[in-house]
């Protein structure tokens, strides 16, 4: 609650055009952006929530839901799908059971399918956390979370 | 090199370079420049491409290598990062640069590389192996036998306008942005011309809206100006979104003053008095060197209150998306900046009437003006020879896909296709057939090999049913399947349509529906499906032609480009998917059919115990086969044979 109160606060003349950059703040601060935060702004600006909610829910970057201590991005940028990005998401799915946007039950993974990530040489690719993986494929991929799902045991 | 460094030339660089309209540039200054620039330097530079695209290829460990090397030996020498030049798949890009010496580029600098490269230069070898090419540069002495790098085919039939700074230049040093004559076409527009002058100009340059259909952008601003109001807004739009183009990105991550000072002449010729500048806020890199460049072109006094005593006031402010692919339509920007949903609305009022906060407002795309300083530069005639006819300047795009240098690419308008795959890009990988290109993103359309000659500008590109878009040049060959990738885009948009209006809300989703149908064996053999999915490809064609005619925005009318143009030119892949049940690329996964190679099998039974619908017979140790009837193709017992003995065709 003192965070959001203290991103709030950074917009002292706070208008509608200020809630997407008050969402973002608030989305980096927490990873997700809760229900109680959504009602604090929601109070903050005189806003109803559901208006909020209505907002968030459109755009593509806002997550409801926790990060996995292992957030897995994947590209699917035209080119990577060429490559064959399309065929590994189905392939996380089986791996994982995540879909874009979603994080596993454990809280170990979770799951963003971006449309480009500017690397298109090396597709396709994906990165978990800090750490890239180039010129994927399907055996690649399952040593990738093979090997963090190890490293939690 | 340090940003006290740097720091100390702030106030030179304001007194001599700034403020002084006609400059006569003493050896003094001169010298100070050649300083900033690094053409002449007094102990060894290395510097290191620093984009996304190289952080992916392993740009931070290189850099990490690098400083280790120097420290463990003591060497004393400068390592800065800038941007990239253009090739991704040569990334990590290191440039290292001996005094009095011509600088030399090396491509893919993985750490393991690192001790080798610099072992030999510190040396005074250069190792060949590694290497891209060596700079011209008057001052510097060429090393002997070495080519040079703008007689590497990807840089010499290559027209660097607008990205010239791309991977020369320190993206967070707006000094060395000044020193390169950076900032001096805003001075000259704001000293010399009239707004009226400015949109003038542009406006016989020829200059067209690189986002787009190819509104001319001098007609667009008068448009603005015209209408009376207190405050005016421009929006620049750089938020590509468009899966498979990363130029603008790449732009704004190797160059970012290049953008702040495209969007101050543009202001300054709208009267406007506020800009914004709206990015993906996916693009961490990009918004962190924007908000950079923003905060010392403040500093500078290049932007805020009464610029240059001109009596012109400018902000920009950075606006990160959140990402919505819709919101490259204006008014669904506009929306989307004012903090509501970015849904596009009816026009007229057109946004140049009534746009951000109901003022009058001029929405272009990032590349449309950073051609802006380029035309203030060298005059609307240069600019105009440049290019076609109807298409004048030069275009970026983003070449990638099967091709074996992919990157960015700025070629004059009028370019040959050819020219660009085989020449820049190098042609395919294992020299395999070209099928086609997608030209312009999701809402763009294919070119197929006959169309191999055309030059490429906007009327040409129409022609074949296309769209120049944003710039993404996806390459494809045999082993991509055009169905597959045409259910991709539309995949891509009925996610991406912000569902206001019906044609494109439903009209994506069924042509989505139908792409996915054929790319499947129907669930029974009986009754008419082979008639019903006939039925959905003529369906397709209109539902293709209705959803361009009647959507509201830009989206909805472009999504059915890639349907119908592929339908144009594939036809008979479309046909082979349909009656056939057939995927030559082999890609449709559901379309494969499994066959055993009788010598090859060993009768294992792996395969048989592990088909989900019991479509493999036979006994063990003798060879298997397949009931097609009842095979659901889904391959895995072509991954779980161990003597390869199933064929998939």
């Amino acid at each position: 609650m003192e965070k959001i109160t203290k991103i709030l606060e950074k917009y002292p003349f706070v208008q509608r055009e200020n809630l997407i950059p008050v969402l973002q703040d608030i989305q980096n601060e927490l990873g997700y952006l809760t229900e109680e935060a959504v009602e604090q702004v929601s109070k903050y600006l005189d806003l109803p929530a559901s208006k909020i909610y209505s907002l968030a829910t459109f755009y593509s970057k806002f997550r409801f839901e926790p990060r996995g201590k292992y957030h897995i991005v994947i590209c699917r940028g035209t080119s990577c799908h060429i490559q064959g990005a399309t065929h590994l998401i189905n392939k996380t799915y089986e791996f994982t059971g995540l879909q874009s946007g979603e994080t596993t039950r454990d809280g170990l993974f979770s799951l963003e399918v971006v449309p480009c990530m500017s690397a298109c040489g090396f597709g396709p690719i994906m990165a978990v956390n800090d750490s890239y993986y180039t010129e994927l494929n399907e055996d690649k991929l399952k040593e990738i979370i093979d090997f963090y799902k190890e490293s939690e045991e | 090199m340090n940003e006290n460094h740097y720091n100390s030339y702030k106030e030179f660089l304001i007194r001599e370079i700034l403020n002084k309209p006609e400059k006569e540039l003493n050896k003094e200054t001169r010298d100070i420049l050649y300083k900033i620039r690094r053409d002449k330097i007094l102990r060894p530079v290395i510097t290191l491409s620093y984009t996304s695209g190289s952080l992916i290829a392993g740009a931070q460990e290189t850099y990490e290598t690098i400083k280790r090397y120097l420290d463990e030996r003591e060497i004393d020498a400068d390592l800065i990062k800038t941007g990239s030049f253009g090739i991704t798949s040569a990334e990590p890009v290191m440039d290292v640069q001996m005094p009095g010496k011509a600088k030399v580029t090396f491509s893919r600098v993985v750490p393991e590389k690192v001790i080798d490269i610099l072992d030999a230069i510190f040396n005074n070898f250069v190792p060949e192996e590694y290497l891209l090419g060596q700079h011209q540069n008057h001052l510097h002495e060429p090393w002997e036998k070495l080519p040079f790098i703008d007689d590497i085919p990807f840089l010499s039939y290559q027209k660097r306008v607008i990205t010239k700074n791309c991977g020369k230049i320190n993206p967070f040093s707006i000094e060395e942005y000044i020193a390169y004559d950076g900032y001096q076409n805003f001075l000259k527009a704001i000293n010399n011309y009239t707004p009226e002058e400015v949109c003038d100009i542009v406006e016989r340059a020829g200059l067209r809206g690189r986002g787009g259909e190819g509104y001319p952008t001098g007609k667009k601003w008068k448009n603005t100006l015209a209408s009376p109001a207190e405050q005016r807004y421009l929006i620049c739009n750089a938020g590509e979104s468009d899966p498979g183009a990363s130029m603008e990105r790449t732009i704004m991550e190797s160059d970012p003053h290049s953008v702040i000072e495209a969007i101050a002449i543009s202001s300054y010729a709208l009267g406007a008095q506020k800009a914004y500048i709206y990015v993906e806020g996916e693009y961490e890199t990009a918004c962190e060197r924007i908000q950079k460049a923003i905060d010392d072109a403040k500093s500078y006094g290049i932007l805020g209150h009464d610029i240059f005593s001109s009596g012109f006031n400018l902000n920009i402010q950075l606006f990160r998306g959140a990402g919505a692919y819709v919101c490259g339509e204006e008014t669904a920007l506009i929306a989307s900046l004012e903090g509501k949903r970015g849904m596009p609305r009816p026009k007229p009022p057109y946004p140049s009437q009534k746009g951000l906060f109901g003022q009058p407002t001029t929405v272009n795309n990032m590349e449309t003006l950073l051609n802006i300083p380029v035309i203030i530069s060298h005059g609307p005639n240069w600019y105009k020879s440049l290019g076609t006819d109807e298409s004048s300047g030069s275009k970026v795009f983003s070449l990638s896909g099967r091709i074996d240098r992919a990157g960015l690419v700025e070629i004059p308008m009028g370019t040959t296709l050819r020219d660009i795959i085989y020449k820049i890009g190098g042609g395919l990988p294992e020299s395999k057939e070209l099928k086609g290109v997608l030209i312009g993103g999701p809402a763009g359309g294919v070119m197929t090999y006959e169309h191999l000659d055309y030059k490429i500008d906007y009327e040409s590109v129409k022609s074949v049913g296309g769209a120049l878009g944003s710039g993404g040049i996806v390459v494809m060959d045999d082993n991509t399947c055009i169905i597959d990738t045409v259910k991709y885009y539309m995949n891509f948009l009925q996610k991406e349509s912000c569902g206001k209006c019906i044609p494109c809300r439903e009209g994506i989703r069924r042509m989505y529906e139908i792409l996915d149908n054929i790319s499947k064996k129907p669930s029974d053999e009986n009754g008419h499906t082979t008639l019903q999915r006939f039925k959905g490809v003529m369906h397709l064609e209109k539902l293709a032609n209705v959803t361009r005619d009647t959507s509201l925005c830009g989206l909805g009318q472009r999504a059915a480009n890639p349907v119908l143009s592929t339908l144009r030119w594939y036809r008979d892949e479309y046909e082979e998917h349909i009656f056939e049940r057939k995927c030559r690329a082999g890609v449709c996964q559901d379309l494969r059919t499994f066959y055993i190679d009788v010598d090859k099998c060993t009768g294992c039974t792996i395969c048989a115990k592990k088909c989900p619908t019991g479509a493999i017979l036979g006994t063990p140790k003798h060879p298997h086969f397949i009931v097609q009837e009842k095979c659901i193709g889904c391959g895995i017992c072509y991954e779980s044979c161990k003597f390869a003995a199933i064929i998939s065709k």
